[in-house]
């Protein structure tokens, strides 16, 4: 394996960290967004205690991945940024509000109705940016990215809205939003005490599971006429047509684990298709950063860079992945249903 | 020309308001950390609260932090995505290592605000640490990736494309060291000094509880020191800049014709037009002086550098005359401070002391700022010295003008927000802490 290849499978690594953890997150500010029926307040708490010690953390691992890609594809990321430029803007808009939101009510004082305001905004910023995310991922895989930054005497719609204002991308967007949703209900049922509210996350765990299925189904629909690459790489070949046919085993075995309450199997099984998910849209889109024509080795920074980085990665690691290990036994560790304190 | 503009307020915005808070999370751990130790040893109530409250504060200001970060790290491509073509490899390496620092101090950040009864006192103070060392590594890493434009290194240019590239050699680029040192002692003495400054006034207004007392120690004990060494790393990075970038410690002391014996003019306008500074106190040899020590010393002025390359003089030359004046006045104070302490002052009855941290609190901020604009606006119309031109490093993307208004309405608001969460969790603060007095008596 070339170190450019190492280095885009660490950069997928990094993503699919950021999807399963803080994805979860922003699906914790989906189900604020929808809280409803007796225990309201209760499910808002729980979220909030949930992701609370872990969210900056798990918000790291998107920088993680975007330094990566400039590090390491320069040509990648100057060529996805330009006509992805309205997207990724949105992006960036819900990652400050929803962040900066989350903190003003933690801190925010006891006032309930400047609780409530911040927690609307945590709550839509929550919803919109994981779709504006998914867009544009699914622009830069349905090929339309890589095609735009081609023609540059074309109108601004050509060129800064039509290659994400597409069936498919909005599709990816969908799942996107359904899957960090998904993730988000599952791990709460594992994050409160047993009873009502873990019931109500249960069947929001199911609702959304199948949500992300119905979503992943429109994608692959909306990906016949408009991302052939995609369509091949998800079910061009018969290794495809299998890889494809475990996510949706695991995706049923999640579906199933919640529906007769095995909650911490259903956990597994949820980060397992999801990620699934993420590594079959990476596979589909090999050998490419950036479709049609733009490949790993192509846009791949010079070997001195590549040996560097990997260098920092390994050291990087030897730090990180015990940190890591030690917040989330603290905060998500057996004893996780004695209190987690306040500041 | 419109779009260049948009896109270059939009950077200088973004980075205006995110160096706040990057500065507030390297400096504030130290104080926490430091008043944790305090209750730890002391067993003083008091010091647990301002740890606590120090946290809070930390915790609000790490968020947006954070997240004005990322926006940064996007900007870099959304707005010049040539620049990072040209200098992803090159120098992208300090960018990955500040990701990994930045990574520690977000974990331990949540460790020590959430954990303080879920792990042990070592493992808390353990955390507070962490926290404090990460966020000093991560501004050492990103200043190190902006001296690189300054002082660019570690490439060779064939046909404007970056061939043999070493990015440990970029890393060690001329201006790195000078800038790590001016940015992070800059960071502790701005912080310093506003906590020191806050709590200084609310002792003026007449709260004499210890509380105040012991926050203003701590924010003197780690702004005063870094306040007094200061000038020295200024001007170590004053002779820098004279060395690498001719132009620009041209435009900051405003330096029009090169010459031996060369002055330093403090305050006046740069009159582009005549090429003559107006209204400026002259104090004579002492740019030669300083920036080569030798007061014979030839300096390059701008008539040995083409027109269309030079920087906005105007705001290069008063951004610095404004920056020293604040740097040199906290230098004061803090020698000041660090006077009364040998002498074992009880600084809540030194009103005129008090009165000049009051003053001091804004100025490191101010400092920190117009530092940036001489560094920034100084190192124009190059986006990399002497390599790339921000003109030709801009997205090819119009209509820049309708995003920067949003963002610049998100910004005023986020600081707004900012300010009132803070007011409320430090200013408030005192009412309670008869409570702890009457708690430990």
């Amino acid at each position: 394996m070339s170190s450019a290849l190492f280095l885009a499978g660490t950069l997928v690594v990094a993503l699919n960290a950021y999807v399963v953890l803080g994805g979860a997150d922003f699906g914790g500010g989906v189900w604020d967004l929808l809280a409803r029926g007796p225990r309201k307040e209760a499910q808002r708490q729980l979220i909030a205690q949930a992701i609370g010690p872990v969210w900056e953390a798990n918000h790291v691992w998107l920088i993680l991945a975007i330094v990566l890609l400039f590090t390491c594809f320069p040509a990648a990321f100057a060529r996805i940024v330009v006509p992805l430029n309205l997207p990724l803007t949105g992006v960036l808009i819900g990652i400050v509000l929803r962040g900066s939101a989350f903190a003003f009510r933690g801190y925010g004082g006891d006032r309930d109705a400047v609780q409530r305001r911040w927690g609307r905004v945590f709550a839509v910023a929550s919803l919109v940016t994981p779709l504006l995310l998914g867009t544009a991922l699914g622009a830069v895989a349905s090929g339309a990215v890589g095609a735009a930054a081609a023609g540059t005497a074309a109108s601004f719609g050509v060129r800064y809205v039509r290659p994400w204002l597409a069936p498919f991308p909005l599709s990816v967007g969908v799942v996107t939003l359904a899957c960090f949703a998904f993730l988000a209900a599952t791990y709460l049922t594992l994050e409160g005490p047993a009873g009502a509210l873990r019931d109500d996350f249960r069947r929001r765990a199911i609702a959304s599971g199948i949500a992300v299925a119905a979503a992943a189904l429109a994608a692959l629909v909306t990906a016949a006429p408009s991302a052939p690459l995609m369509r091949h790489g998800l079910i061009g070949s018969r290794w495809a047509v299998s890889f494809q046919l475990f996510t949706g085993v695991t995706a049923i075995v999640a579906l199933a684990a919640l529906v007769r309450r095995r909650y911490a199997l259903a956990r597994l099984a949820a980060i397992v298709q999801v990620s699934l998910v993420l590594w079959g849209w990476a596979w589909s889109q090999y050998p490419y950063v950036v479709p049609p024509d733009l490949t790993i080795a192509a846009a791949a920074a010079p070997a001195a860079t590549q040996q560097l980085v990997i260098a920092a990665l390994v050291l990087g690691a030897l730090v990180l992945v015990p940190s890591l290990f030690y917040l989330f036994r603290v905060f998500k560790g057996s004893d996780r249903l004695s209190t987690i304190s306040h500041p | 020309m419109a779009d260049l503009l948009a896109a270059r307020f939009q950077m200088g915005m973004s980075l205006a308001f995110h160096i706040i808070f990057a500065v507030v999370g390297i400096a504030m751990p130290v104080m926490m950390v430091l008043a944790e130790r305090r209750w730890r040893t002391s067993g003083d109530p008091i010091y647990l609260d301002l740890a606590k409250r120090w946290a809070r504060g930390t915790a609000i200001l790490f968020a947006v932090g954070a997240v004005s970060g990322t926006v940064l790290s996007f900007e870099l491509g959304l707005l010049w995505p040539t620049f990072m073509r040209f200098a992803g490899a090159i120098i992208g390496m300090p960018f990955s290592l500040e990701g990994f620092a930045f990574f520690t101090e977000a974990i331990f950040l949540g460790v020590y605000l959430y954990g303080w009864e879920r792990v042990s006192p070592r493992a808390h103070s353990f955390a507070g640490v962490m926290v404090a060392v990460s966020g000093a590594l991560s501004g050492v890493f990103v200043v190190t990736a902006n001296a690189w434009m300054n002082a660019p290194a570690g490439f060779e240019l064939v046909n404007g494309a970056p061939v043999n590239v070493h990015p440990l050699a970029a890393m060690a680029n001329a201006a790195a060291p000078a800038q790590v040192l001016h940015m992070t002692l800059a960071a502790y003495a701005a912080t310093g000094f506003t906590v020191a400054g806050i709590h200084a006034f609310l002792m003026l207004r007449g709260r004499r509880a210890p509380f105040h007392r012991y926050a203003l120690t701590i924010a003197l004990v780690v702004g005063a020191p870094a306040a007094v060494l200061q000038p020295v790393s200024g001007d170590y990075a004053a002779t820098t800049v004279a060395r690498h970038q001719p132009a620009k410690l041209a435009a900051m002391e405003a330096l029009f014709e090169t010459q031996a014996h060369a002055p330093i003019t403090l305050g006046g306008w740069p009159d582009v037009e005549s090429r003559r500074t107006r209204f400026g106190i002259v104090v004579p040899h002492a740019l030669s002086l300083l920036a080569f020590r030798d007061p014979a010393a030839t300096v390059v002025g701008l008539d040995s550098v083409p027109r269309d390359q030079w920087p906005n003089l105007p705001a290069v030359h008063l951004s610095f005359d404004v920056m020293v004046a604040c740097g040199t006045y906290l230098a004061l104070v803090g020698l000041w401070a660090g006077w009364l302490a040998l002498r074992r002052a009880d600084l809540s009855r030194r009103r005129v002391f008090l009165r000049a941290v009051v003053i001091g609190a804004p100025l490191g901020f101010v400092a920190i700022e117009t530092g940036w604009m001489v560094t920034e606006l100084g190192r124009q119309p190059w986006i990399i010295y002497g390599v790339l031109r921000t003109a030709d490093a801009v997205t090819p993307m119009p209509g820049q003008l309708w995003r920067t208004g949003v963002f610049a309405l998100i910004y005023v608001f986020l600081a707004v927000v900012v300010t009132v969460l803070l007011s409320r969790q430090i200013v408030r603060s005192p009412m309670h802490t008869g409570e702890f007095e009457r708690a430990k008596g």
